[in-house]
């Protein structure tokens, strides 16, 4: 099977994002693989281990600065990579999943295409939708559970309260991969190496013939959340402690 | 004049709660005309609430010949018919987990532009305010053409009434599906929980609570909240509760009134799932704990202690009430 595995690059969870010019951000912080897909990833790498045969194919669109990520990506078990360069961090949804479109288009037919549920940079939620409509093919997000039988796929998405719905769908699909769907792997040392030499080919935005001159949105401010400051602490003996905070969130903060 | 939309989500219970928040937020456009779009519900059921937030036009979508229910891309085809026949220019709704499929697929059924799980919004002057960074900024950002989609987190915006009379209308779609997609089954939770996106109040309890069955501590205070129980990303880890409680980076993101961790340290990847809660208050036996640097009340205390007493206080405080 042919499985194109659709990865950003993003700031680390864990980072601080300094903001400047009013909608940028200085991006000499340490930047990941979007957490989410890493499980993407490893559930397509599994799905060639059990079949013994196929390629997985991971696709971005970034700054070239993305190209150590994707090494990152290669690592865990990708065959290959294509980055679709652009100037800016944050593309819209629609022009990204257009852009995602033609790379995978001009590369070859997928058989299984996977997205992580969402970046945790820009926070989107929509690109693999909207990508499955450009292809025409069935979409599932928020995925934890995954069988292939006969071209069917089989998936379970969670939705909310611990419930979860059961799709049936035929390949060629899109699925948005979440936690719970697998334990993503460390790479060894061999994997990294070998990582090193694998085939990245890129493609600059501008040569797929894409509107890129009307976004549908635009950031127009970027702001720092303050932190919440110190707690005010309770005092006395258990029982003290717990009456006074009651209190509180009865009468001041009127939330109970 | 201009008209908004609302996706209204309902359950066996008629209109969920958290849909009256965004009623409130469709209303902040001066003189627009809002619509409230049920699917596959009885409009005259929900009619009552909706009109006592503001909607004008309650306009129950039917799909002809077809159960939208089991075929999300139906669903999906029908709301874009009537966003399109009703002529709306902005279309809000709840980033519940069924908004965030429903709203995602029209937007990319339609090409029209969307953000999900915003905290803000501003119909009149097309713009949106959500988090970017896992809750470390926020971005305004502006829709640049009509009509767009907005999906709002639940419980960001605090629900006020504006009673007016509404009109039932009718819409039935012709729907259009690939027929690719079935719902084959819905597996229902063992545990009768409360959904942790779109509860008021959240209790969670972090790695400290040493066992699956601890939990017991923390349900029984939830329940006479009306609380959800959440667990940290540690706790799941080590199989003290399933990923569906997970609060965090890689779980659910909340936006409660009352958040009250226990045995909580105060990650960022925590933080990212839980920031906007209105009060967040943390218990921990050791005073230093990062958590306390963060968050607004806090009790230094061993989570086995302070609990049972919380309930015991609320306990108490009910039965005053009765």
């Amino acid at each position: 099977m042919k499985i194109y595995v659709c990865v950003k690059h993003v700031p680390d969870t864990a980072a601080k994002i300094s903001v400047f010019g009013g909608t940028g951000f200085a991006e000499t912080c340490k930047f990941i693989v979007n957490p989410y897909d890493e499980y993407s990833l490893e559930e397509a790498v599994q799905i060639k281990q059990r079949d013994g045969q196929g390629e997985v194919i991971v696709v971005t669109v970034g700054k070239e600065s993305a190209l150590t990520t994707m090494r990152s990506a290669l690592a865990l078990g990708a065959d290959r990579v294509i980055l679709v360069k652009t100037d800016a961090q944050f593309l819209n949804s629609a022009l990204t999943s257009r852009a995602l479109k033609k790379a995978i288009e001009q590369d070859g037919v997928p058989d299984l295409i996977f997205c992580g549920k969402q970046s945790i940079d820009s926070e989107g939620m929509q690109t693999l939708f909207r990508l499955a409509n450009a292809f025409d093919m069935p979409a599932v997000n928020d995925v934890v559970d995954l069988s292939l039988n006969g071209g069917v796929a089989r998936v379970e998405r969670e939705i909310g309260g611990g419930s979860r719905e059961v799709f049936e769908m035929p390949l060629p699909c899109v699925i948005g991969a979440t936690r719970g769907l697998n334990e993503p792997h460390y790479p060894k040392l061999p994997d990294i190496m070998k990582a090193k030499k694998k085939e990245v080919k890129q493609i600059d935005i501008a040569e797929l013939d894409l509107d890129l001159t009307a976004p549908q949105t635009e950031i127009v401010h970027l702001e720092a959340v303050a932190e919440r400051g110190q707690a005010r602490m309770m005092d006395g003996s258990t029982r003290e402690m717990v009456e006074q905070l009651v209190r509180i969130l009865k009468e001041e903060e009127k939330v109970l | 004049m201009a008209k908004i939309g609302v996706w209204i989500e309902t359950s066996e219970q008629g209109v969920k709660e958290a849909n009256l928040g965004v009623l409130t937020a469709a209303r902040r456009q001066e003189g627009a005309e809002i619509y409230a779009f049920l699917i596959n519900a009885g409009a005259d059921e929900c009619k009552q609430t909706l009109q006592s937030y503001g909607a004008r036009k309650i306009v129950a979508i039917t799909v002809d010949g077809g159960d939208p229910a089991a075929d999300p891309e139906l669903q999906a085809s029908a709301l874009a018919e009537a966003i399109k026949h009703f002529e709306i220019s902005a279309l809000l709704g709840l980033s519940s987990a069924k908004g965030r499929d429903l709203l995602a697929r029209t937007a990319a059924l339609m090409d029209v532009p969307l953000i999900q799980d915003c905290i803000g919004v501003d119909p009149a002057a097309g713009t949106v305010v959500k988090s970017h960074f896992s809750g470390r900024t926020l971005a305004t950002i502006r829709f640049n053409s009509n009509p767009y989609i907005c999906g709002l987190r639940p419980n960001a915006i605090e629900p006020q009434t504006a009673s007016c009379e509404a009109e039932v209308l009718n819409f039935a779609a012709s729907g259009h599906s690939s027929g690719k997609l079935m719902v084959k089954e819905v597996k229902q939770s063992p545990l009768k929980a409360v959904d942790l996106t779109e509860a008021n109040i959240i209790i969670t309890g972090g790695r400290p609570i040493a066992s699956a069955d601890n939990y017991k501590i923390l349900r029984e205070c939830a329940g006479l909240l009306g609380a959800a129980v959440g667990a940290s990303r540690a706790a799941v880890d080590a199989g003290f509760a399933p990923h569906s409680m997970q609060v965090g980076q890689t779980g659910k993101t909340v936006s409660p009134k009352l958040y009250i961790g226990c045995g909580l340290s105060g990650s960022v990847q925590h933080f990212a799932g839980m920031k906007t809660s209105k009060i967040i208050v943390a218990i921990n036996t050791d005073k230093d704990a990062p958590i306390f640097g963060k968050c607004d009340y806090g009790i230094a205390g061993d989570l086995f202690e302070v609990v049972p007493v919380l309930t015991e206080v609320l306990k108490e405080q009910l039965d005053k009430v009765d």
